[in-house]
């Protein structure tokens, strides 16, 4: 083999080999380095700062910031994880390289209130971010339903709740439902039903698919609530009228109680116990659901 | 009028980084090249030929004095319109091909469009080119690169034609051809400035050389007129190796070559030297007289200058 | 009387073309359609933004790459490769030159933004399936971005003639990062006193105001853009490109050629 030769060939063999040693080495490295860096740093926390070195390019900036708010929220709450430290100050810089990026205060309001593993547990961070972005769009509606929400779900404050809905009611082209909530905060607020309408109006408006899908699973405990409240009335009832607990919904069914068996929003049956409580079959399916869950069971918590 | 005319045309560099020391590359310089001529503007490199001609060119501006050509100021536009100039080692726009560099310059001599092809082409033919007139510049060789020069100097007629070193770089054939190509701009009546530090090639083209050394200008004149003006001597070549002692002693340099002597000595013992050779009874073979080579003219200057320095 | 400036203007745009600037589209198309497949995964709203943020940015930063990259050797390249040598012995008087070469430039920025336009309008219309009304504003979006390179170019040609390209480089880019903060930097002209405040509003007013000229957010959201912003961007570009214009003449004009 001629010199010339040989050394291409060791040449190429070196690069390959080098390849290869660097993606393996990528990896070591990677574990040696303590977790906690990999995700939690946020190098620059100052908006003007971050304005400034987008060198005016803030619109693409802030869409980069919302994909990493995206992406942070959405791999953490796949993992179950307890905290959310960086959701609230990623929050705040997206909205202040594009104040008008609307979707952002509501995935906030969406994301950064309710307790973990399904949000950050700072409703008054919450709070603090949708009325900087009311501040920046006085004439959005979607944002004072946003309010009103945190100030209902999370913070049980109703009477904050409705003079958020309120205000949003008199936005020109408001959605009529804000006048609707205003009303029911006065008397209605524990009522189920408001809650239902809530959730409703959410999965209905909303143009994010997380914030959605997090309306719909909500949606669907709720519906079991529901139906288990229900169907143990009819349990109830059963038991008054034939003196014993039902032993199947098919009994009750025969007994014209119950139009057939009766199946969760996935289409499982219910299952029905001795002591006629009415429980899912796959609880872990409904993260949000409080009712009808068997004894002892915890909430593995964040299936997606 | 002259076509060139210089009036103590100096410039002075100020050289240096902190404390700047002024350096002159051109003492003040007068000269007056004559409509028609072919003016050999000689030196050793570094002699301030190049500046001259930049300064003649408005490339650079004098620290005193000043410039006309054809009787106007050199920085005139109405002057520009009517030169050429070859600079040394020529660089041009490598992107283009010689026929679109052509084309350009033409059209920024201010060439009419309609006579632009014809006279592009017309050039390119006449300085061999025409086979490689779509080649990109890049490809050229050296000898090619100084033809597209000459053609780029001359397209638009000119009637003063400035060139820079324009055989430098070139081999026997491109030189004779750069040879005859100035030989013919004289015909056609164009007056051309050409500086060269080669001595033959100024020897055989030019009417009038100018010498500068140092930035200064040590002599103008006819070729003739210079070499001739340096004691003339005459060259003496007899049958016989032997020398003998009467010529040796009339001042003269001696070399035997084959069978024959050859001795070279001032013109004015000449007759005493063929005196001497008949009494010997030598056979003569020749008598001429010998011109200086401005090579040696050149040579001789530069010693002088030291000397005197 | 202005032939030699559109002559040296179409040399250069056939230079720029020849060194295969126009190469960056393909780069851009390629960006472009990657984003508009990839943005898909993100809700309806939001893939307008995220398609036209990317976009005109992409614009208007490969543009000052371009501008900044080409500009620097507009003059320095002609000085040192001695090209100029034979163009300067025409003809042709220097400021004719430096404007024939500015308007070369510029052609050729100008052309590389329609057609990276066309792409965004491409990705755009992939994205939202029909043409809205709000996309008009993108055009005026771009046509500031054109503005902002022409201003780029000018900056970089004024260094091009005194300069080196590395050093010409660094000032322009310099120029561009501080230019994008310009409204800082006068508002904190305004708060200092003495000769600091004299030297920062110098400096505030003599930096290129490229903040106006950038309506990238804005347009991304659907908001027009008003006249009177055009009428008056379009004077600002163009006085200070004649501004920056008259320095290079001036300093050229009795420039020593090596």
């Amino acid at each position: 083999m001629n010199p010339p030769r040989r050394t291409q060939i060791i040449a190429g063999s070196l690069l390959l080999a080098g390849l290869t040693a660097c993606v393996a080495l990528v990896q070591r490295v990677d574990a040696a380095r303590p977790q906690a860096t990999l995700q939690d740093t946020l190098y620059i926390t100052s908006p003007s700062m971050v304005r400034r070195l987008s060198l005016g390019y803030t619109g693409l900036a802030a869409s980069l910031y919302w994909t990493r708010a995206v992406q942070y929220f959405g791999s953490r709450h796949h993992e179950y994880a307890q905290s959310y430290e960086l959701l609230a100050p990623l929050l705040r810089l997206t909205t202040a390289l594009d104040p008008k990026l609307l979707v952002a205060y509501e995935f906030g309001g969406t994301f950064l209130a309710p307790p973990p593993p399904h949000g950050a547990g700072m409703p008054d961070a919450a709070v603090e971010l949708i009325e900087s972005g009311i501040r920046a769009n006085p004439d959005k509606w979607r944002l004072y339903y946003a309010l009103g929400f945190v100030h209902y779900m999370e913070r049980k404050d109703y009477a904050a709740a409705a003079r958020a809905f309120q205000r949003g009611s008199e936005v020109p082209n408001a959605h009529p439902f804000l006048k609707l909530l205003a009303a029911r905060m006065a008397t209605q607020a524990d009522d189920p039903a408001t809650a239902r309408m809530m959730w409703t109006a959410t999965y209905d408006t909303t143009q994010d698919n997380m914030i959605r899908d997090n309306a719909e699973k909500h949606l669907r405990a709720l519906q079991v609530e529901d139906d288990v409240t229900g169907l143990e009335k009819i349990v109830d009832i059963f038991a008054q009228r034939f003196g014993h607990k039902p032993g199947s919904f098919r009994e009750m069914a025969q007994r014209e109680l119950l139009p057939g068996i009766p199946l969760d929003p996935f289409g499982q049956p219910y299952q029905l116990t001795p002591e006629g409580k009415v429980l899912v079959r796959q609880p872990e399916k409904f993260p949000f659901l409080h009712k009808g869950l068997p004894p002892g069971f915890v909430q593995p918590f964040g299936s997606r | 009028m002259p076509a060139i005319e210089t009036f103590a045309l100096e410039k002075t560099y100020a050289v240096g980084f902190w404390r700047k020391r002024p350096r002159r590359a051109l003492h003040p310089l007068t000269l007056a090249v004559e409509a028609g001529e072919v003016f050999g503007f000689l030196g050793p490199n570094g002699a301030g030929k190049t500046t001259t001609l930049k300064l003649l060119m408005g490339l650079i501006f004098p620290t005193a004095g000043s410039a006309q050509i054809l009787g106007l100021a050199v920085d005139d536009p109405a002057v520009k319109a009517q030169i050429g100039f070859l600079p040394e080692h020529p660089y041009f726009y490598d992107y283009l091909t010689a026929r679109e560099l052509l084309a350009y310059y033409a059209a920024l001599s201010g060439v009419p469009a309609r006579e632009r092809t014809r006279r592009v082409e017309a050039m390119l033919a006449r300085v061999g080119l025409a086979d490689s007139a779509n080649v990109q510049l890049r490809k050229f060789s050296k000898g090619m690169l100084q033809r597209v020069g000459i053609a780029q100097a001359v397209l638009h007629d000119p009637k003063v034609v400035f060139l820079d070193e324009p055989m430098s770089g070139l081999d026997p054939v491109g030189r004779r051809e750069v040879r005859d190509l100035i030989e013919q701009l004289k015909a056609e009546g164009k007056t051309v400035f050409f500086s060269t530090h080669i001595l033959s090639d100024a020897e055989s083209l030019c009417d009038r050389v100018a010498v500068v050394h140092r930035g200064e200008l040590r002599a103008v004149g006819a070729v003739a007129q210079l070499t001739s003006a340096v004691h003339g001597q005459v060259e003496l070549i007899w049958q016989g190796t032997e020398v003998p002692a009467s010529i040796k002693a009339l001042g003269a340099e001696c070399r035997i070559s084959g069978e024959n002597s050859r001795v070279i000595l001032p013109e004015a013992n000449v007759e005493a030297a063929l005196d001497l050779l008949r009494r010997e009874r030598r056979q003569l073979i020749s008598l001429n007289p010998v011109r200086t080579t401005l090579e040696e003219y050149f040579v001789q200057q530069m010693n002088q200058k030291q000397a005197g320095a | 009387m202005n032939h030699p400036i559109t002559h040296i203007a179409a040399n250069t745009f056939r230079e720029a073309v020849r060194d295969r600037v126009l190469y960056n589209l393909v780069a851009f198309a390629v960006l472009m359609a990657g984003a508009a497949v990839l943005v898909g995964q993100i809700s309806i709203d939001i893939e307008r933004l995220v398609v036209i943020n990317l976009g005109l940015t992409a614009v208007s930063l490969f543009g000052v790459v371009i501008a900044v990259f080409i500009g620097i050797g507009l003059v320095s390249k002609e000085i040192d490769k001695r090209t100029l040598y034979t163009v300067l012995s025409r003809p042709v008087r220097r400021w004719q030159f430096i404007a024939g070469k500015f308007c070369g430039l510029a052609g050729t920025l100008a052309v590389n933004a329609f057609f990276m336009g066309i792409g965004v309008f491409g990705a755009l219309l992939y994205v939202s399936r029909r043409l809205q009304r709000a996309d008009s504003y993108v055009l005026v979006a771009l046509y500031f971005i054109v503005l902002e390179l022409l201003i780029m170019t000018a900056i970089a040609l004024l260094f091009s003639s005194f300069s080196s390209p590395l050093l010409s480089a660094v000032f322009a880019f310099s120029l561009f990062v501080i230019g994008s903060f310009s409204e800082d930097l006068r508002g904190f002209a305004g708060m200092s006193n003495g000769l600091a405040h004299w030297l920062t509003t110098a400096a505030a007013y003599l930096v290129p105001n490229l903040a106006a000229l950038n309506v990238i957010s804005p347009v991304a959201h659907g908001e027009p853009i008003s006249g009177s912003l055009i009428l008056w961007n379009t004077l600002y570009a163009a006085i200070y490109c004649l501004t920056a214009l008259a320095g290079t003449v001036l300093i050229f004009e009795r420039r020593n050629l090596k």
